[in-house]
């Protein structure tokens, strides 16, 4: 039955979907035209159905995915390594006792408290703080700078996902067979380098695993990104210099969740079910890969 | 050291000795390691800060009133009342996905670990529930609202006109528990693949079927797992917004639909703790920050229950060990 249910989700959204992509075809993924207008457009073209609207070109929200996504990703691996290796191996009892239900609160908070504090914490900080009068000043005439941005979005989807990390990490880390790090420690290395050389590279595929899993969380991650990233869609560009990590945003999920009231037009419906898709594609691409990931480790009897 | 004094010192712990000085390491190991030091203090730091600030703003804006008022519309402070049906909801949205997710989550997870035939089938139920944990909550929303609109599943929601509203707390509450039963699922299959083979075969040796042993020894001994996976699903859920924004219908308080008293209530719509924060936000259409910062201390106190609560369950299932 769920897997009944799991493939009508796969039929019903793909269908509901699909006026929008037929009507663009592969320029749905292209750049062209301010995203906001073109949804503006489309939204208002429902009260009419022969002149409805459907130009829509997504990259903005796909390239602020990619780089929301991306940049947490990378932030939130390098400290789960650490964090994962720290606590399978080198922290003492009571930091290992406390880091525990540290890392399990952090993964249990919910994004929309996350969101919260973004917004009032984080947000007015990075607007006061850190984003120089220059730097609003050199991107004044295309967009405004203030606070909501990618910085914002990244720092605090990279807390969200690395306890996700850890937890995985820690299972792939600590499936290791014993015998080979000993193997390793008896040849005089020292700890570690043994956990590194050894270690990590035994659980590879769980670290692939496990990123790739709290890359489809963050993907699909829309309340807490529509709260910090800005919800504007543009798209920041890196050739702005240290602006663009100030520069708002607006992923695909969280431009779902902001226009959720105007799914009674029916062009509107189809180009955010078209959203859905993507996100949907994504996700379970995600997911495969990260089962295809775990298989050799099955295969030596290491189960994570 | 003399003997008296190691008889005095309590014998110390056989743990392997790990910790031995990193002062003979290279230099790179040795900043390695006071990073990863630096890293797991932060995130504790992180959490503490986190914590400690939402209590703060908690204890500066929570009023006992607030608890048992309604929200209403308002421009400031005063005027925007409490949030008891959010609370409410909450609870009631709770009580209802895991009424459907912990059932059925058990029920797959006995059959994927105890039968499994035909085992294709297995794997490819295995594969999807892993796919699920996967899904974004707001595709499962959009799914639900693309589902519940259909006119046969009509009776659940509000109906005006021969259109289907499809958003109710039906609706809302079964998707939510999809969202909840991987995490059943999988923790309940992990209790129960925990069981060592004797003890099933002892129930077969003194004459129980199959599906006796499961009921009457497999479940009672993995019900620490059980725990463990319904505490986890229902932090998921009380804490999952998107599928509240769309199936639930975001409104401010309970719109019942129909005349039948609970019922109606259950078909109408409402708002849950997350998407009251979600709309007070200042990002948000209500814009009240300190509203917002009281029911987000009332929720992260929900989470923190539940994190003991798994703590707990966690410990029972460890003093629960088989020994083999």
């Amino acid at each position: 039955m769920v897997v009944g249910l799991v493939l009508a989700m796969f039929v019903f959204v793909l269908h509901e979907a699909w006026p929008s992509f037929a009507h663009n075809g592969l320029h749905w993924f292209g750049a062209g035209g301010n995203v906001d207008n073109q949804i503006d457009a489309i939204y208002t073209s429902g009260d009419n159905a022969a002149r409805a609207v459907y130009t829509f070109h997504a990259w903005p929200l796909i390239w602020s995915t990619i780089l929301i996504v991306g940049g947490a990703a990378l932030i939130a691996f390098v400290c789960s390594l650490f964090v994962a290796v720290f606590i399978v191996e080198f922290a003492p009892e009571w930091m290992r006792a406390m880091l525990q239900p540290v890392v399990r609160l952090l993964a249990m908070v919910p994004s929309v408290v996350y969101g919260l504090l973004g917004v009032l914490v984080l947000v007015p900080f990075i607007n006061n703080d850190l984003i120089s009068a220059h730097s609003k000043a050199s991107v004044s005439p295309i967009i405004t700078l203030d606070g909501y941005s990618l910085l914002a979005a990244v720092v605090i989807l990279a807390v969200m996902i690395a306890p996700l990390m850890i937890a995985i990490f820690v299972n792939g880390l600590r499936a290791v067979p014993r015998g080979w790090l000993e193997g390793s420690l008896a040849l005089g290395i020292n700890p570690w380098r043994t956990m590194w050389k050894v270690g990590v590279r035994t659980a590879r595929p769980a670290l692939f695993a496990g990123t790739v899993i709290a890359n489809a969380r963050g993907v699909g991650e829309a309340v807490m990104l529509s709260m910090v990233s800005g919800s504007v869609g543009f798209a920041p560009n890196p050739a702005d210099g240290l602006a663009f990590i100030y520069e708002p945003s607006r992923p695909i999920a969280a431009t779902i969740i902001d226009n959720v009231d105007q799914l009674t037009s029916p062009p509107m419906r189809h180009t955010l079910y078209a959203l859905g898709a993507v996100l949907l594609f994504s996700a379970a691409m995600l997911s495969f890969a990260g089962w295809l990931a775990k298989q050799p480790l099955r295969r030596y009897g290491v189960l994570a | 050291m003399t003997g008296a004094e190691a008889l005095a010192a309590p014998a110390p712990p056989t743990a392997p000795r790990r910790n031995e000085s990193s002062a003979s390491w290279r230099l790179i190991d040795r900043l390695g390691l006071a990073f990863a030091w630096f890293l797991g203090v932060i995130f504790c730091l992180i959490t503490a800060a986190l914590v400690l600030y939402l209590f703060v703003q908690g204890i500066r804006y929570l009023r006992p009133s607030l608890l048992v008022t309604n929200p209403t519309a308002g421009y400031n402070e005063s005027q925007t009342g409490g949030f008891f049906d959010p609370l409410l909801d909450t609870v009631v949205i709770a009580v209802m996905s895991m009424a459907i997710a912990i059932p059925i989550g058990i029920a797959i997870a006995v059959w994927l670990s105890e039968f499994g035939r035909p085992s294709a089938l297995a794997r490819v139920v295995e594969s999807t529930i892993e796919m699920l944990a996967g899904t974004p909550s707001i595709l499962l929303a959009l799914f639900g609202t693309l589902l519940f609109e259909a006119p046969w599943l009509g009776f659940l929601s509000r109906t005006s006109g021969g259109v289907v509203y499809g958003r109710s707390f039906f609706a809302a509450a079964a998707m939510l528990s999809l969202l909840a039963l991987p995490l059943v699922v999988t923790s309940v299959r992990e209790g129960l693949q925990a069981i060592p083979s004797h003890v099933r075969e002892a129930s077969y040796a003194v004459g129980k079927t199959k599906s006796a042993t499961t009921r009457r020894v497999l479940l009672p001994a993995a019900r620490p797992a059980v725990l463990t996976g319904s505490m986890l699903g229902l932090g998921r859920v009380i804490g999952d917004t998107a599928i509240v924004v769309l199936l639930l219908g975001n409104t401010l308080t309970n719109v019942p639909s129909g005349s039948v008293p609970i019922l109606s209530m259950l078909r109408g719509t409402g708002s849950t703790l997350t998407s009251y924060i979600f709309y007070n936000a200042p990002t948000g259409d209500g814009d009240q920050p300190g509203k917002a910062y009281a029911a987000a201390f009332v929720l992260l106190l929900m989470v923190l229950a539940l994190n003991l609560g798994v703590d707990r369950a966690g410990r029972r299932g460890r003093d629960l060990r088989w020994s083999s």
